[in-house]
C-alpha cells in the first residue's frame, strides 16, 4: 500500500510537472533560428504548403551565399494545421521556445489576427505575404502582401474603362468573411464616388467550402441583362473551382460579363481546365508568366528546388504573388538584419524602412518607410488556356500601400504607424 | 481498503446491448479512496502553488522557470480536461455519445467572448463604443443579445445558461422520441454543423470568420500580465479539480447508480419504474453547463474564440480524447484529454508533415486494441501484478 | 450600316467567287495577298490600333482575311521576327501572304488579345461567318446572333434572312432580325417584329418588350397592344424555364447526394456501422478519374475524352478494394460496437486524408470535363442545363438501377437483405454473415467510390473534399431510414430539391441551416426515417 501511495504520488507530480517544465532550450551559437509558422494540414494546407517550399528554398539560396552575418539560417517549420488558437500557440511557441529571430507566415486574416497580440506581447516579427484587406498597421508586422488599392482598386478601375470592357454595372461575390467584406466596402465607395448608382451594385456572399453555384451564375445572367456587367469575385481559393466550371458550362462567356478574381492565382488554376476561363482576369502585384530575368531566375530556382526535394507534380510547379512575396520579405528581412547588424527585433523593425529589394515582378519594390508596407506594382491578367496569364495591363511604377483605406469611415486621420 | 469484489481473472462484465464495461473498482467507503484524494492533493498544490510560483517569481532564464508558454498550454489542456470528463459523464456513465458538444463549449466562449469584448471598451482599432466587427459592418447599436453583457455576472450567468439551455432543449426532443445510439450522435454533428454556419455568418453577430480576438482586459485586468494568466490557469485547475469532484459525487450517488442502469439496459429500468428521461436530460445538461464553463476560462488564456470550434471535427476529437483515456473512469478521460493534446502539440513540430497519420494511428490503435482506453490498460497492469 | 451592307455585299460577292474557284480547282487554295499594312498592325501593342486593323480585314471579306482573323481568335497568331505568322497544324504561313515558311522562326511570341479585342472580333467574324458555305458555322453564328438583340446587325440579318435556306437557321435568323428590328423607325416593321418576338424565351428580349408598354418610347397603339400579348407569352416561357432550372438544379444535387450516401446507406443498413471515412472513399474515387485522366492524356491522347467511361470500373474497385481492407483490418474487429466504429473510421479517415495529401500534394488536382460533358443545353434563352450535370444524373439513375437489381434479384442481394433485416436469424439459416459483411462493405465502398467519379466533375478534387460530403450523406442516411432503396432515394432527392428552392430564397448559408434543422426536427417526430425496416425504438 506504501508502495501504491508513493507511486500514486510520483505519478500525479510527474504528471502535472511534465506539463509544466520548460523544455531545455538549444544553445545559441552558429546559427540563426526563423520561424516558418504556415498550415501544412487543414483546409489552408493547400494554399499554404507551397510557402513553406518557398521560405525553405529561399532560406537554402541565402546560405548558400554565405548565410546572414557568416551565420547560417536554421528554419523550424512548424505546423498550425489550420486551426487559429494552434496559430497563436505555434507562434509563441517559436518565440519563447525557439527564440527565433524573425517569422514568416499567415495566410488567412483570421490566423494573422490571432498571433498579433503574441508578437505585440513577445515583441516579435512577423513577415505577412499574402494580400489582404487593410485596416491594420501594426509595429511588429510587415506586410508584403497588397494592400486593396494595390489590388482591388486598379482591378476595377480597369474593368471601368474602354480597354477593360466599358462595365456599368457590378456583381460582388465573395465568400462570407472579413477580407471579401472590407475590400467590397471599399469597392462599393470607390463606384459610388465615380457615380455608379446602388441599384447597379449586387452584393452576395457564399460560406465557405460553398460548391454549388447553379443558382448565383443564374442571378449574374439576370443582373447582366440590365447592362454591361463585370463580376468582382472575392471567392475563397476552393470554391474558386466550382464556380468557374458553373460559369464555363452555362455558356457565361468573358467578352459578355468579365469576371476579375482577387484570390484565384496560377496555384489555383492548376487544379482547373481553364479552356473555357479564357479571357476572364486576375488583379496580382506578379505573374509567374512575366518576361523578366530576375523571375526567370526565381521559377528556375524554385522548380530545381521542387525537383531536388522530391516535391509532389515537380515537374509542373508554379509560382504566384504570395510566394514571391515570401521570396521578397526574406531577403529584405536579410538586409534589414545585415544593415542592423543584429538580430534584435527593434534594430531590424527600424533597419526595415526604406529597404528595396529587386524583385521577380520586375520592378524595384521598397519597403515604406512609415507604413511597413511594400510599394507594388500591379498587373492585371487574363487567363491563358494553359492556365497561366496575359497581361493585358500594368502600372508603370509601383503604388504606395494605403492600408487605412480612405474609402472606410473613420479611417481620415490614419495613415502611417 | 481495496479489497475487490471480482477475483482478477474474472471476465469483463457486459452490457445488454454487447458493449463491454471497463472493470471497475467495487464501490468506496468514501467519495473516492484515499489514493485519489492524495493525487488530488498533490495536483492542487502544483497547480495552485508550485506553478504559479515558479512562473511569476523565478528569473527568465534559470531552469525552473515555468515559462509562459507553458502555462498557456498547460491552461488550455485543463480546459479541454473538464470538456473531456463532460463528455465522459453523458458517454461513459450515461451510453449517449455525442459528436457535438464541442457546441456547447464553443458557446460558453462565446458568452465570455461578448463580455470581454465589451470590456475593450474605446480601445479597439476603431476606437469606437461598439466592437471592431461592428463598426465595420456599419451597424449603429448592439444587437440585442448582447445588452447587458458588459457586466461580468449576467456574462457568467450566461456562461452556464446558454449551452445548459440549447442542451435542455435539444435534449427534450430528442429523449423523449428515444433516439438513440448512432442516430443520437449524427443528429448531434448535424446541430453543431448547423451552429457552425450560423455562427459563420457576420450578418449573425458574432465576428463572423474572424471571431472574437484582440481582448484588452479581463475583469479589469491586463490579460497579457502574467499575473492574470498565472490566475486563469489557477482558476482553471480550480474548476477542473471542482468538476472531477462533482461527476465524482454524481456517479457515487444513487443518480449515477440509476444512470449506469439505463446506459446498460434502458427499456429493463423502463420496466423498473424510472423514467429515463430526466435522468438523461439531467446529466446532459450539466455535461453542457461544465462545457460551457470549461469555454470561458479557455478563451482568455487561448486570445481567440471563432466558429471552427464548433467544427463537427472538434467535437469528434472531444470524444476520442475520451476513448484515448478510459471512458467511464473520470480520470481516464483527463489522462486522454492530456495525453492526446499533448501527442497533437509535440507532433505538429515534431513532424510537421506527417503528424496526422500518427494522430489517426493512435485513435485506430487505441479503438482497437485499447477498448478499455489507457486507463483501462493502467487496471489490468495492477490486476495481473496482483492486489495489495 | 452602310458599311455593313456593303460589307456583306462584298462578302457574298468574294464567297460566291471563291465558291466557284473552290469548285474548279482542286488544288490547295492559293490565298491571295491581304493587306499587309492591316496584317502587322494586328501585331501591335495598343487596342485601338489592332481593333481597326481588324475592321480593315473584316472589310474586304477575304477568305484568307477570315483565316487570319480565326487565328487571331483561336490563340494561332505569332509575330517573328518582325513578321506576322500563322500556325496552322504544324505548318508556319505567313499571314499576309500565305506561303509556308520553311525555315524555323527567331523568338517567336503569341499576339495576345484581351476581352475587349475578342468582343470586336466576335461581332466581326459573326457577320462573316452568316454567309459562310459551311451549315455548322451559320448554325453557330445565328444561334450567336438570336441570343441577344444588336439593332446593327439588321441589314446583315436581313439579307442573310434572304438568302438563307436552311429549316433550322431561317427561324434563329427571323428572331435576330425581329430583335434588331424593335428599333426601326417604321411602325409596320416594328409591329410583325413584335409579333415575332412573342416567340422568343430570352429574358432580355422580355425587358425590351417591357420598354415598350410605356407610352413614351412606343408611340404607336397597335405596336404597345402587341407587345402586351406578346409579353405575356414570352414571361409565361422565361418563367416556366426558371422553374424547370431550379428543379433541374435541386434534381442534380439530389442525384449527387444519393450517389454519395447510397453506400453509407447501404453498409449501415447490413452491418449498423456509420463510417466516417466515407469521404475518403469518395477521395478514392475522385482521384481514381484523376489517374485515368493522366493515364489516358499519357497513353491515348486521341481517346482522352472517354477516360470517365475507363474511370468508372477503376473507381469502383479501387474504392471497394479499399472498403474490403478496411473492414478486414478494423471494422470486423469492432463488431457490435457501433460508437467504436465511428472513432476508428475517424482515425482511418484521418490516415487516408495525409496519404493523399503525401501522394498527390496537398493542392487540388485538375479534372477536365469531357468535351461530350462540357456546356449544357438551353431550354430557354438564358437557363443552361449544363451537360455534366444531366449525365450526373442519368449515371446515377443507373447505378440505382443497378443496385436495385444487385439486391433484388441475385443471391448476394437477398442474403445482403436478409442480414439486414435479421441478422441473427440470417446467420441462423446458412447466410455467411461475416464475408457477407466484406462483400457489403465493399459495395458501399465500391458506390462512394462511383460517388467521386461524379463529383470529380463538377467540385475540386484534393486530399479534404471528402470532408465537405460527410455531413450531408448522414443527413441522407438518417431521413432516408434503413433497409429500402427508397428511402434513400426520397431523402437525396427530397432534400436536394428544398435546399435549391430555399436557397433562391433566403440564400445558401441559411437554406442549408434550415435543412439541417429541419433533418432534426423530423427525426423526433419519425425516428426511423421515411422509410424504414427497422425501428430504432427497440433496443438495437
Amino acid at each position: 500500500m506504501r508502495r501504491r501511495t508513493i507511486t500514486t504520488l510520483m505519478g500525479s507530480a510527474l504528471a502535472t510537472a511534465a506539463l509544466c517544465l520548460p523544455v531545455a532550450g538549444r544553445a545559441e551559437g552558429k546559427t540563426i533560428k526563423v520561424g516558418v509558422l504556415h498550415s501544412l494540414s487543414g483546409t489552408m494546407a493547400i494554399s499554404e504548403t507551397a510557402l513553406k517550399d518557398v521560405a525553405l528554398m529561399t532560406i537554402e539560396e541565402i546560405n548558400a551565399s554565405g548565410g546572414v552575418m557568416g551565420k547560417k539560417l536554421e528554419p523550424v517549420v512548424v505546423d498550425p494545421a489550420s486551426n487559429w488558437p494552434l496559430f497563436a500557440e505555434k507562434a509563441r511557441q517559436l518565440l519563447t521556445q525557439d527564440k527565433v529571430a524573425a517569422v514568416f507566415g499567415c495566410w488567412t486574416s483570421v490566423s494573422r489576427k490571432s498571433v498579433l497580440p503574441v508578437f505585440k506581447e513577445l515583441n516579435g516579427v512577423l513577415f505577412y505575404p499574402v494580400q489582404y484587406e487593410g485596416e491594420e498597421l501594426e509595429r511588429n508586422v510587415f506586410y508584403t502582401g497588397a494592400a486593396p488599392n494595390q489590388q482591388a482598386i486598379p482591378a476595377v478601375e480597369y474593368l471601368m474603362s474602354e480597354e477593360g470592357g466599358g462595365a456599368k454595372r457590378f456583381f460582388l461575390l465573395g465568400t462570407d468573411y472579413v477580407y471579401p467584406r472590407t475590400t467590397n466596402k471599399i469597392l462599393r465607395a470607390f463606384l459610388r464616388s465615380k457615380g455608379v448608382v446602388e441599384k447597379d451594385i449586387a452584393e452576395i456572399y457564399t460560406p465557405f467550402g460553398h460548391s454549388d453555384y447553379q443558382t448565383i451564375v443564374a442571378d449574374i445572367k439576370k443582373f447582366a441583362l440590365g447592362g454591361r456587367t463585370a463580376v468582382i469575385s472575392t471567392i475563397n481559393g476552393d470554391s474558386n473551382v466550382p464556380f468557374y466550371k458553373e460559369l464555363g458550362n452555362a455558356g457565361l462567356k468573358a467578352t459578355e460579363v468579365p469576371v476579375v478574381a482577387f484570390s484565384v492565382g496560377e496555384e489555383e488554376l492548376r487544379g482547373i481546365d481553364a479552356r473555357p476561363l479564357v479571357g476572364h482576369l486576375a488583379a496580382w502585384n506578379y505573374f509567374m508568366s512575366l518576361k523578366n530575368p530576375s523571375n526567370d531566375a526565381f521559377i528556375k530556382k524554385y522548380r530545381a528546388y521542387a525537383r531536388k526535394k522530391g516535391l509532389a507534380n515537380a515537374g509542373k510547379v508554379v509560382t504566384n504573388d504570395p510566394m514571391e512575396a515570401t521570396y521578397v520579405g526574406i531577403h529584405m528581412w536579410k538586409q534589414a538584419v545585415e544593415k542592423a547588424k543584429s538580430t534584435a527585433p527593434d534594430k531590424v523593425i527600424a533597419a526595415m524602412s526604406g529597404q528595396t529589394y529587386q524583385a521577380p515582378s520586375g520592378f524595384l519594390l521598397k519597403m515604406d518607410e512609415t507604413n511597413h508596407h511594400l510599394h507594388k506594382p500591379v498587373f492585371i491578367g487574363e487567363i491563358r488556356p494553359d492556365g497561366q496569364f496575359n497581361v493585358v495591363w500594368k502600372t508603370k511604377a509601383p503604388i504606395r500601400a494605403q492600408p487605412w483605406s480612405p474609402f472606410v469611415a473613420g479611417n481620415e486621420g490614419k495613415q502611417s504607424m | 481498503m481495496d479489497a475487490t469484489a471480482a477475483p482478477p481473472t474474472a471476465p469483463p462484465r457486459l452490457a445488454f446491448d454487447g458493449e463491454p464495461g471497463p472493470p471497475r473498482p467495487p464501490r468506496p467507503l468514501g467519495l473516492m479512496p484515499g489514493r485519489a484524494w492524495l493525487a488530488l492533493g498533490v495536483f492542487g498544490v502544483m497547480a495552485l502553488g508550485v506553478v504559479p510560483a515558479l512562473h511569476l517569481f523565478t528569473p527568465r532564464d534559470s531552469a525552473l522557470h515555468v515559462s509562459d508558454y507553458a502555462v498557456t498550454v498547460g491552461g488550455k489542456i485543463m480546459c479541454y480536461a473538464i470538456v473531456a470528463v463532460a463528455m465522459d459523464l453523458v458517454w461513459g456513465y450515461g451510453g449517449i455519445l455525442s459528436l457535438g458538444h464541442g457546441l456547447f463549449f464553443a458557446l460558453g466562449g462565446y458568452t465570455f467572448g461578448m463580455y470581454l469584448m465589451r470590456s475593450i471598451g474605446r480601445d479597439g482599432v476603431y476606437q469606437a463604443d461598439l466592437p471592431d466587427f461592428m463598426v465595420f459592418l456599419d451597424w449603429e447599436a448592439l444587437p440585442w443579445f448582447w445588452r447587458g453583457t458588459d457586466h461580468a455576472a449576467w456574462a457568467l450567468a450566461l456562461v452556464v445558461l446558454v449551452p445548459a439551455t440549447v442542451a435542455f432543449a435539444f435534449g427534450v426532443f430528442a429523449f423523449r422520441s428515444r433516439i438513440r445510439g448512432v442516430y443520437f450522435s449524427i443528429i448531434t454533428q448535424a446541430l453543431t454543423y448547423a451552429a457552425m454556419l450560423l455562427f459563420f455568418r457576420n450578418e449573425t453577430g458574432f465576428g463572423g470568420n474572424n471571431g472574437f480576438t484582440d481582448f484588452k482586459r479581463v475583469l479589469g485586468h491586463p490579460i497579457t500580465a502574467p499575473a492574470t494568466r498565472v490566475v486563469l490557469f489557477m482558476l482553471t485547475a480550480l474548476a477542473l479539480a471542482l468538476t472531477l469532484l462533482l461527476a465524482r459525487f454524481l456517479v457515487t450517488s444513487r443518480f449515477g447508480r440509476v444512470l449506469a442502469a439505463i446506459r446498460d439496459a434502458e427499456s429493463r429500468a423502463m420496466f423498473l419504474g424510472y423514467d429515463p428521461l430526466w435522468y438523461k436530460l439531467f446529466v446532459w445538461t450539466l455535461s453542457a453547463a461544465l462545457c460551457g464553463v470549461a469555454g470561458a476560462l479557455y478563451v482568455p488564456q487561448v486570445g481567440i474564440i471563432n466558429p471552427s470550434e464548433m467544427s463537427p471535427a472538434s467535437s469528434i476529437e472531444i470524444a476520442i480524447w475520451v476513448a484515448v483515456g478510459g471512458r467511464g473512469t473520470l480520470v481516464g478521460a483527463v489522462a486522454g484529454a492530456a495525453l492526446v493534446n499533448l501527442a497533437k502539440s509535440w507532433f505538429t513540430v515534431a513532424f510537421p508533415e506527417f503528424w496526422l497519420f500518427f494522430l489517426g494511428l493512435l485513435f485506430i490503435v487505441v479503438t482497437l486494441l485499447l477498448p478499455e482506453g489507457v486507463v483501462g490498460l493502467g487496471w489490468r497492469f495492477a490486476r495481473r501484478r496482483g492486489t495489495p | 450600316m452602310r458599311r455593313s451592307l456593303s460589307v456583306a455585299l462584298k462578302a457574298l460577292l468574294r464567297s460566291a467567287c471563291s465558291l466557284v474557284a473552290l469548285a474548279c480547282c482542286s488544288a490547295s487554295p492559293a490565298l491571295a495577298a491581304l493587306d499587309a499594312g492591316a496584317v502587322s498592325q494586328l501585331a501591335s501593342e495598343d487596342s485601338e490600333e489592332k481593333i481597326a486593323a481588324i475592321r480593315r480585314l473584316a472589310e474586304t471579306g477575304d477568305p484568307a482575311a477570315v483565316r487570319v482573323l480565326q487565328a487571331l481568335e483561336a490563340d494561332a497568331l505569332q509575330v517573328a521576327g518582325g513578321k506576322v505568322v500563322l500556325l496552322d497544324g504544324g505548318r508556319v504561313l505567313d499571314a499576309a501572304t500565305g506561303q509556308e515558311i520553311a525555315t524555323p522562326l527567331e523568338d517567336p511570341e503569341g499576339i495576345t488579345v484581351n476581352n475587349r479585342v475578342r468582343r470586336v472580333l466576335a461581332g466581326a467574324l459573326a457577320g462573316l461567318r452568316l454567309v459562310d458555305p459551311d451549315r455548322r458555322v451559320r448554325l453557330a453564328a445565328a444561334e450567336e446572333l438570336a441570343a441577344g438583340p444588336r439593332p446593327d446587325a439588321a441589314p446583315l440579318l436581313a439579307r442573310a434572312l434572304q438568302e438563307e435556306s436552311d429549316r433550322q437557321i431561317r427561324p434563329l435568323l427571323a428572331l435576330a432580325l425581329a430583335q434588331a428590328n424593335l428599333t426601326s423607325p417604321d411602325p409596320a416593321v416594328r409591329l410583325s417584329a413584335v409579333k415575332a418576338l412573342g416567340a422568343s424565351s430570352h429574358p432580355a428580349v422580355e425587358r425590351l418588350l417591357a420598354r415598350l408598354l410605356d407610352e413614351g418610347a412606343e408611340p404607336d397603339a397597335a405596336v404597345r397592344s402587341e407587345a402586351r400579348s406578346s409579353l405575356r407569352s414570352v414571361q409565361l416561357r422565361v418563367t416556366a424555364g426558371d422553374i424547370l432550372a431550379r428543379v433541374f438544379s435541386g434534381l442534380s444535387l439530389g442525384s449527387i447526394l444519393l450517389l454519395v450516401a447510397l453506400g453509407l446507406a447501404i453498409t449501415y443498413g447490413v452491418m449498423g456501422v456509420i463510417n466516417m471515412a466515407h469521404g475518403e472513399l469518395l477521395m478514392i474515387g475522385a482521384y481514381a478519374s484523376y489517374g485515368m485522366q493522366v493515364l489516358f492524356a499519357r497513353w491515348f491522347p486521341r481517346a482522352l475524352d472517354w477516360y470517365v467511361l475507363a474511370a468508372i470500373p477503376v473507381a469502383f474497385a479501387a474504392a471497394a478494394l479499399a472498403g474490403a481492407l478496411i473492414e478486414r483490418a478494423v471494422i470486423r474487429h469492432l463488431y457490435g460496437r457501433p460508437l467504436e466504429t465511428l472513432l476508428a473510421t475517424w482515425g482511418l479517415s484521418l490516415l487516408l486524408i495525409q496519404s493523399a495529401r503525401v501522394v498527390f500534394g496537398a493542392q487540388n488536382v485538375g479534372v477536365g470535363n469531357p468535351s461530350w460533358m462540357s456546356g449544357g443545353v438551353e431550354i430557354v434563352a438564358g437557363a443552361v442545363l449544363p451537360w455534366n450535370r444531366i449525365v450526373i444524373v442519368g449515371f446515377s439513375l443507373a447505378v440505382l438501377a443497378l443496385v436495385w437489381f444487385l439486391l433484388n434479384r441475385t443471391r448476394l442481394g437477398m442474403f445482403v437483405r436478409a442480414v439486414t433485416q435479421n441478422r441473427a436469424m440470417a446467420g441462423c439459416v446458412g447466410v455467411p454473415t461475416g464475408r457477407l459483411d466484406t462483400l457489403a462493405f465493399a459495395l458501399g465502398a465500391g458506390m462512394a467510390g462511383l460517388g467521386g467519379v461524379a463529383l470529380s466533375q463538377i467540385a475540386n478534387v484534393g486530399p479534404d473534399m471528402g470532408q465537405a460530403y460527410i455531413v450531408d450523406s448522414f443527413m441522407v442516411v438518417v431521413l432516408g431510414g434503413v433497409g429500402q432503396l427508397a428511402g434513400a432515394v426520397g431523402a437525396a432527392l427530397g432534400l436536394g430539391v428544398v435546399t435549391k428552392f430555399l436557397e433562391g430564397w433566403a440564400g445558401a448559408v441559411i437554406a442549408k441551416i434550415l435543412v439541417l434543422v429541419f433533418v432534426i426536427a423530423f427525426i423526433q417526430k419519425r425516428p426511423q426515417g421515411l422509410f424504414a425496416l427497422k425501428g430504432r425504438l427497440a433496443d438495437d
